[in-house]
């Protein structure tokens, strides 16, 4: 879909209204909601008034007097952009008087600002300029003498934009975007009358400012004042095409603005509906990893991992792996080998990868890097709801009065979300948080949460089942829902249980750590303060008991008739950007696409029927049962798309152990990633701006990833799998991925409906998407719930096996930060590290005081699984007794320390509970000792396979 | 594949299904779990261990679950 570069601008935001308000514009009768601007209800009716200070993402500010008008009856000029239609309002927007008050603005603007269009970034694409030719403006009497800001310093500390003083009109557009649209609050206009300018912070730089980078501001900026530096270096685009981000769950539409095959900048695109012309720092600037130097574009092999890398041609690559996946099922039996499918790749390449596994291979070895987030949601939610998915749209949160947010750090793991949220709580809907750290929302510009139940990490069940006593025992049920909506045993069950005093906040207090009080009232505000929604992450997922808790929220939502409605509802918020989707279309273990198991005959038969093979009615194994198996001999080969296991999968001594047992690992990936470092064959990946294809967000809304470039590589992933799975002797027959689409489609009841063609034409498309909604389901299960009837669970709290002792007195969690994604392969490889250079250890004061730990010091962090080091970062936000910290550098070892504990359900990996040791230290640990000559020998094997290279 | 893993994470489902107020429900819960989720080797090997003097590791509820649903959990192939 090749887009105009410029979507056309209404000035002031849509209005939403039951009334419609007609009037008449230079002679036009013209219609719009009630509460519209002039000023848009011109643009709708094809008049455009000249502007600057206004834009349709913004609220009208009136402030550059451009955008005058004449209304009949009515004195003077108001400003069209803060001045609401009436009925039968005559407007003229063209007149001799308003010519000359325009130009006369313009005069003033033009003399204090630098005439170097010629050479400006912004030329041709510059509201100022446009404003200049459409006022007519001929002539500066005020003369360039004068005072003026011409010789300001530009402020270039920002790794992507540029902000130039000397080119500020003071539209304070910069400024409210900051407010409204990211609510960041970063930037202010400093100084009075002539001296105003943008500042950000109190005098500060970019960088030493607040500010997130989510370029908001820069978007919003209708001059070269805040500009992007590619587009400095390089010039405007010639044209565009619209795409999703490839970095979290949140899945951002985008412009990629374009010369050639090269991209200059990506643009938040307006009517994209995961984020409606929002971005954050990664999806807007970090994209620069996709043409780094690192990149591997030609297939390599090797046959023993201590062997130097050989490159070879596509054909040779692939025949060597298909052999030897053939040798090692022929010598260690059909299971002997399995796929991994990546939460980071398409729809239909993952969907390729399962059948590849099912059909070709003939077993169930396939499974996902959901396993390691989201597995529970995808348990717990069809166990209670019946769908393995979020029930709401991310709109949904502007009808929200209360908002719960459990083990979820919106502001950093899904920022575009995280300011639409943000905006309805600075509206007034009441906030409720509850995880062990003071995350940022709890605090906030403009934002305070009503209540933060900082609970010890570990103990979410018993949290949740205190909310459920409080609001069963003090009678805050919604009791026609149950009735009518949900299994009555079941719930008589459920409410027998959770009314057990051992489950009252002043019980569980001692579990919790949380006061009861506390308790009592967060319970009373989400079940009393109107329409009440949960957002929740992989603080409730990674955990031993992380599909208990997901039932245990399913659980209030329903006793609190909290579903089926805007406003409410239970909502996983994903990490990787095709979470959703890759579990989905199949690739876990145990389920056919559709998540159906592949016990069901019927559904196996379907599939046996279009793929021409038998499917096998049993489950395969799960990545952390490939590794056991590994070791114990029985699982040889593994054929890894986009997947970084070694560095993101717990326990990495076990991972690496397993690997090290295996006979032949493939990797397809776009950077030689840790996972690579053991493996025998390299095929070189695409990333997402290279692809056609599809991805599904955390509202199950799937979205065009379109081709921008061609792949690197030469063959697109998809190809791949299909030429592996010739090789194999199970030809696939594709020549795109719309109709691989169309065969997940056909296949698939929640998706009848979906196809490319109409991708097109709705943007995109929230599943289940059918006969019975065409359009798709924003909002799911509203007048039943998938299953039929809701199902209430018990969910006793049970403490994880990870208990503090002596020998390991405190608790480390895991998590992300903004700047960085996931395994840190893309991010790492861009500005991005100028925020976050390093994986450091957050620790409170007092447990860094008792054990001599100074603020940037070494630390070792020990647990039964390993030990690593890392830097030290004093923090407040922590509570004593727990440590924190990411896992976005593989050096860091994050991952060597967390255990093989796992939920119950479906061995999603306990990242958020590990018990530990810490103490100062003066050098690297053993591990990362190890770590460095390892990956420092694998290097030089790649480098001997790439004489020239780097 | 490792048996004090397998053995863990049976107890692990069923601690689990421990609070289901109805046994026969619990004990058809921890089989047909097994049965869904775990690939065959899991299960031939959990059976084995079952039918060994080495089930002492395994909680009483999930020994009787298996013992009273042992068909459901054999291989199919
Ligand atoms: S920096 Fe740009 S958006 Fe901000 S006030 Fe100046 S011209 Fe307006
Ligand atoms: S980049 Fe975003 S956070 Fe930074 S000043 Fe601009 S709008 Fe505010
Ligand atoms: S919020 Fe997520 S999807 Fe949106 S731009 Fe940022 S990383 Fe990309
Ligand atoms: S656009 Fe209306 S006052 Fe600036």
């Amino acid at each position: 879909m090749h887009k105009q570069l410029n979507e056309k601008d209404f000035g002031t935001p849509e209005r939403t209204s039951d009334r419609e308000v007609t009037l008449e514009i230079d002679g036009m009768q013209v219609t719009v909601t009630a509460g519209t601007s002039i000023m848009r209800a011109a643009a709708e009716g094809g008049v455009n008034v000249p502007k600057l200070c206004a834009t349709d993402s913004l609220e009208p500010f009136g402030s550059c007097r451009l955008c005058l008008v004449e209304i009949e009856g009515r004195r003077g000029f108001p400003a069209s952009c803060t001045t609401p239609v009436e009925p039968g309002m005559k407007i003229r927007t063209q007149t001799p008087k308003l010519q000359s008050l325009r130009k006369g603005v313009m005069e003033l603007y033009i003399s204090d600002h630098p005439l170097d269009c010629l050479t400006c970034p912004a030329n041709g694409n510059c509201e100022l300029q446009d404003m200049a030719g459409v006022t007519g403006l001929r002539e500066v009497r005020y003369g360039f003498d004068g005072e003026n800001h011409l010789a300001s310093k530009k402020d270039e500390s920002n790794p992507y934009f540029t902000y130039d003083p000397s080119k500020c009109i003071v539209c304070n557009r910069c400024v409210r975007a900051c407010e409204e649209i990211q609510g960041t609050y970063a930037l202010t206009i400093s100084g009075r009358g002539f001296d105003s300018r943008v500042s950000p912070g109190t005098d500060q730089s970019f960088m030493e400012s607040d500010c997130v980078s989510c370029g908001a501001c820069v978007q919003a900026c209708p001059t070269a004042t805040l500009q992007e530096k590619t587009v400095i270096a390089i010039g405007q685009a010639e044209h565009s095409v619209v795409t999703t981000c490839a970095y979290c769950g949140v899945g951002c539409a985008f412009k990629a603005e374009m010369k050639g095959n090269e991209v200059v900048r990506m643009t938040p695109y307006k009517d994209g509906q995961a984020n409606e012309g929002h971005s954050c720092v990664k999806g807007r600037f970090a994209w620069g990893y996709a043409t780094h130097q690192d990149r591997i574009t030609k297939p390599m092999i090797r046959s023993k991992i201590t062997d130097p890398w050989r490159e070879v041609s596509w054909a040779e690559a692939l025949d060597y792996a298909a052999s030897e996946f053939k040798r090692i099922q022929k010598q260690h039996g059909r299971d002997s080998i399995g796929g991994i499918v990546s939460s980071r790749c398409t729809n239909e390449e993952g969907y390729l990868v399962q059948k590849l596994v099912r059909a070709a291979f003939g077993n169930n070895n396939v499974d996902t890097c959901a396993r390691v987030c989201h597995s529970p949601t995808g348990y717990g939610l069809k166990q209670t709801l019946g769908e393995s998915a979020g029930t709401q749209t991310f709109k949904s949160v502007e009808h929200s009065d209360v908002i719960l947010v459990i083990g979820a750090n919106p502001t950093d793991a899904h920022p575009v979300f995280a300011s639409r949220m943000k905006k309805r709580l600075r509206e007034g809907a009441k906030l409720i948080v509850i995880d062990p750290r003071k995350i940022e929302l709890v605090s906030s510009p403009h934002i305070k949460a009503a209540f933060h139940l900082p609970l010890k990490p570990g103990t979410n069940v018993a949290m949740l089942s205190a909310l459920a006593h409080v609001i069963v025992t003090e009678g805050l049920l919604h009791n026609s829902f149950i009735a009518e909506r949900c299994e009555d045993r079941a719930f008589g069950q459920w409410r027998d249980f959770v009314s057990l005093p051992e489950n009252s906040p002043e019980a569980t207090q001692q579990i919790t750590g949380v006061s009861a009080d506390l308790v009592r009232g967060a319970a009373r505000l989400y079940a009393t303060g109107g329409n009440a929604a949960i957002y929740y992450g992989l603080g409730v997922t990674e955990h031993a008991q992380g599909s208990t808790s997901v039932m245990a929220i399913a659980n209030l939502a329903m006793a609190t008739g909290n579903i089926g409605r805007e406003g409410v509802g239970v909502n996983p918020l994903r990490g990787q950007n095709n979470v959703q989707g890759s579990c989905d279309i199949g690739s876990f273990p145990h389920e056919l696409p559709g998540y159906r198991h592949v016990s069901d005959s019927t559904t196996r038969h379907l599939f046996e029927q279009a793929w021409g093979v038998e499917i096998q009615p049993e489950p395969g194994l799960r990545i952390p049962n490939m590794f056991d198996a590994a070791l114990d001999g029985s699982f040889k080969g593994l054929y890894c798309q986009g997947e970084d296991i070694v560095q993101s999968d717990p326990n990495t001594q076990h991972v690496t152990a397993a690997l090290s047992a295996m006979e032949c690992i493939v990797v397809q990936d776009i950077f030689l990633n840790e996972t690579a470092m053991y493996a025998h064959v390299f095929l070189p990946g695409s990333s997402f701006l290279e692809k056609d294809g599809t991805f599904t967000n955390a509202e199950r809304r799937i979205s065009r990833v379109r081709r921008v470039m061609p792949p690197k590589a030469i063959l697109a992933d998809w190809e791949v799998t299909v030429q592996l799975s010739q090789r194999l002797g199970y030809p696939m027959n594709y020549k795109h991925p719309s109709e691989i689409m169309d065969e997940i489609a056909r296949l698939t009841p929640t998706f009848h409906g979906v196809s490319y063609a109409k991708l097109e034409e709705l943007g995109s498309i929230q599943w289940p998407c059918n006969d019975d909604a065409p359009l798709g389901t924003p909002i799911m299960h509203i007048d039943h719930f998938v299953r039929g009837k809701g199902r209430f669970i018990i969910t006793q709290y049970v403490a994880t096996d990870e208990k503090v002792t002596r020998k390991f007195p405190l608790i480390l969690t895991t998590g992300r930060i903004l700047s960085q994604y996931n395994v840190g392969a893309q991010t790492r490889r861009t500005e991005n590290v100028q925020w976050h250079e390093q994986d450091l250890l957050e620790i409170h004061p007092h447990d860094a005081e008792d054990r001599g730990i100074n603020d940037g010091g070494w630390v070792a962090i020990q647990s039964r699984s390993g030990e690593t080091v890392l830097r030290a970062k004093l923090s407040e936000r922590m509570q004593p007794g727990v440590v924190y910290t990411t896992f976005h550098f593989p050096e860091s070892g994050a991952n060597v320390i967390t255990t093989d504990n796992s939920d119950w359900a479906t061995n999603c990996p306990e990242y958020k509970v590990t018990a530990v040791q810490i103490k100062p230290v003066s050098e690297p640990s053993d591990w990362q000792q190890k770590y460095t000559r390892f990956s420092k020998a694998q290097q030089d094997l790649l480098d001997q396979a790439r004489p020239g290279h780097a | 594949m490792d048996m004090e893993n397998l053995i863990h994470m049976a107890n692990k489902i069923g601690e689990f299904f421990e609070s289901v107020p109805d046994r026969e429900e619990a004990l058809l819960g921890i089989s047909g779990h097994i049965h869904n989720f775990w690939a065959p080797r899991m299960r031939s090997q959990l059976l084995e261990c079952v039918d060994s003097a080495n089930s002492e590791g395994l909680k009483p509820i999930v020994l009787e679950a298996i013992r009273a649903h042992r068909n459901n959990l054999l291989p199919r192939h």
